[in-house]
């Protein structure tokens, strides 16, 4: 069976340059970057340039990256890392929408007797920065937003976040884990103090990750343990991982003119296409600000589940933010802090693209999506009722 | 991604008996677009008054959509007396098993059809007699109660998955708490709880077992009827005994053995021993 893979927000294809790059590190190149052989130190200088090329990509400088195992440790480490900095604020701000990585630190934060505030977001799954202002207040220890929605793909306003909360002299983490990669980033002339990326959006490997803390942050590390990453992040390293990761960056700042023009318009092309062969489908979420390779769509009156089933039969992998596709009973977090109506939100379907995905495969997904959503909603008791209302039939 | 059976697969990916019966005999519905999952039951009789056309319609999950399609399939001929004795069990054995987060999908055809059938004999089920126990899901105490009494639940996050109930703010958690405590003192009462089941004995314990029974609890009391018995061999499951004394004599020696010796090892040593009795 033919595979379209459109699901790359939650995991890439790790490149085959890349996979070419890490294998030595498995086998002949085994040393440990520590130690003081030849034999460590030819490995020690792989994970130097490794750590210029993550650099290179983000605009930042090579001191400033550390490796980490993911993206959620990234997150976990930077907000926690950070608070422990600064025992006397007992405020966290963050948003409603944020990934379980941040949102669930949020409440673990609030267990542990901090003040928590979750910024609200519009029915387009934009802040309210003037709320934003209000929010913070001389206790508060760190705000930490997405740089991207993972369900969504919007935007939020990272550098005019990042001026307000500079203003107050709050420390600024940002989840970019969706944003790095697709989106050109430039560290050195941004606000952002603390930055989350993972290696397996961007087509390196899953279990690794990075934390680029802005020279001069107060920071205590997540994991204590050896001197490794500037005593930042105990714990050996994730050699050809980490090589690995390199690689991919060194891919995703070549990719980045193909992901922000044809990628982009493959979305445009899909998005447009299922909107004119579709009837009542909304689309979820600000696309003026939006990532180039996210679609997200809500088709009335179905159930998101049913249309990811119905479509992995015909190979196509996507995702929904459905009730039933995680097994809790209520639509996701996102689509609901959005207001987006419960007519819609069960039956959202998002398709993340890559630079690997063709225009063959966009017309593989329009020529199959409209008649699933026509048999689900054959089936489905609300479509008659909705036509009848509508005088229809 | 979910584990669901072939047949589910097959009942989402083909599901029969969709649609809506035009003057039907019974109707019903249940669930909601706010919910994520909606049924809508419908069918007609034949002269005997069995279920002669059933149809469905839904909105919902895949194994939402295989659960009706295997209801209409399960009912489809069945008098409404055979009908409402179907359970949210029958649903989930006719598709091979369900993961268990999904099975209100199975308790949502059972309430649909419960629906229709009251519907056909001009019955109203109304929500408001009973208590609206989850708010966010609209569930009542009383089919709280009946899924915790037919699926023999024993904690919230099961009643979560087989009625959605506390599946939202989570904020009926102790009503649900109360409602497993009430159901299963009720069920206790009802039928007292089996005893544990036995641990597989080797074939020494299982031995010594039976030589232990025979000893303390069968011996005593043939004595005191003026019998005994003495053990021959064990083979397997089959235990050879002689019967000595009055015993030896009495022509309701084989009912004894059967009734009371046998029943004496079954319960104390294994379920499927057999008594024969060795003659001089």
């Amino acid at each position: 069976m033919k595979t379209v893979y459109v699901d790359n927000n939650a995991t890439t294809k790790v490149a085959p340059e890349v996979r070419e790059a890490m294998m030595p590190y498995f086998s002949e190149f085994y040393g440990n970057p520590s130690s003081m052989h030849f034999f460590g130190g030819q490995v020690q200088r792989k994970v130097n340039e490794a750590r210029e090329k993550v650099a290179e990509l983000l605009g930042a400088d090579p001191s400033e990256i550390v490796f980490t195992s993911c993206g959620t440790e990234s997150d976990n480490a930077a907000i926690l890392g950070t608070l422990d900095s600064y025992p006397e604020k007992r405020h966290f701000v963050t948003s409603r929408v944020e990934h379980p990585a941040v949102g669930n630190v949020a409440t673990y934060l609030g267990r542990k007797g901090y003040r928590i505030t979750e910024l609200s977001v519009d029915r387009e799954g934009r802040l309210d920065l003037d709320e934003l202002k209000e929010a913070l207040a001389d206790g508060t220890g760190i705000l930490s937003v997405m740089y991207a929605n993972n369900e969504t793909g919007v935007m939020f306003p990272i550098e005019e976040i990042g001026q307000i909360v500079k203003e107050r002299g709050i420390p600024f983490h940002t989840d970019a884990v969706q944003a790095v990669g697709k989106i050109p980033l430039n560290l050195q002339k941004s606000t952002i103090d603390l930055l989350s990326l993972s290696g397996h959006k961007l087509h390196a490997p899953k279990g690794i990750g990075v934390l680029y803390i802005r020279k001069g942050t107060k920071f205590s590390p997540f994991l204590i343990g050896g001197h490794q990453e500037k005593g930042r992040r105990g714990g050996t390293e994730n050699v050809p991982y980490i090589v690995a990761l390199g690689k991919a960056c060194e891919l995703a700042k070549k990719n980045m003119k193909d992901e922000n023009t044809r990628v982009k318009a493959l979305s445009d092309y899909l998005e447009q296409k299922i909107l004119e062969k579709i009837p009542n489908v909304l689309v979820n979420g600000d696309s003026k600000h939006r990532l180039p390779n996210t679609v997200s769509v809500s088709f009335e009156y179905v159930e998101g589940e049913s249309i990811l089933l119905m479509l992995s039969d015909l190979g196509i992998c996507a995702s929904s933010g459905s009730a039933c596709t995680s097994g809790s009973l209520e639509p996701s977090h996102v689509l609901r802090a959005m207001g987006v109506p419960f007519t819609a939100a069960h039956g959202s379907i998002r398709f993340s693209l890559s630079v690997y995905n063709t225009k063959e495969e966009m017309d593989y997904i329009i020529e199959h999506l409209p008649p699933i959503i026509q048999r689900l909603r054959d089936i489905s008791p609300f479509w008659k009722d909705y036509l009848k209302a509508q005088g229809k039939v | 991604m979910w584990e669901y059976t072939d047949k589910v697969k097959d009942h989402f990916l083909n599901p029969r008996n969709v649609g809506e019966i035009e003057h039907p005999d019974g109707a019903g519905e249940v669930g909601s677009l706010a919910c994520g999952d909606a049924l809508r039951l419908s069918f007609k009789l034949d002269e005997k008054k069995r279920i002669r056309d059933v149809k469905f319609k839904t909105f919902g999950c895949a194994s939402a959509i295989a659960s009706s399609s295997a209801l209409t399939e399960i009912i489809k001929g069945m008098t409404m007396e055979e009908a409402e004795k179907v359970s949210n069990q029958d649903i989930a054995n006719y598709l091979g098993g369900l993961p268990e987060e999904k099975m209100h999908c199975s308790v949502m055809g059972r309430e649909a059809l419960e629906a229709a059938i009251a519907n056909y004999r001009g019955q109203k089920v109304t929500k408001e007699e009973f208590e609206v126990v989850c708010k966010c899901f609209g569930v009542t105490d009383r089919e709280i109660m009946k899924a915790i009494r037919e699926n023999d639940l024993r904690t919230v996050e099961q009643v979560t998955y087989y009625t959605k109930a506390g599946g939202g703010c989570a904020g009926c958690h102790p009503k649900i708490e109360a409602l497993i405590e009430k159901a299963r003192k009720e069920m206790e009462k009802e039928a007292p709880p089996k005893k544990p089941e036995r641990k597989k004995l080797t074939n020494i314990q299982k031995m010594r077992l039976i030589e232990e029974t025979i000893g303390r609890e069968i011996v005593p009391a043939l004595k005191a009827d003026g019998g005994d018995l003495d053990l021959i061999d064990i083979d397997g499951s089959k235990v050879y005994v002689a019967l000595r004394g009055k015993c030896s004599f009495c022509p309701s020696s084989e009912v004894t053995l059967k009734q009371y010796v046998e029943s004496k090892l079954r319960e104390f040593v294994s379920d499927d021993i057999e008594v024969e009795e060795v003659r001089p």
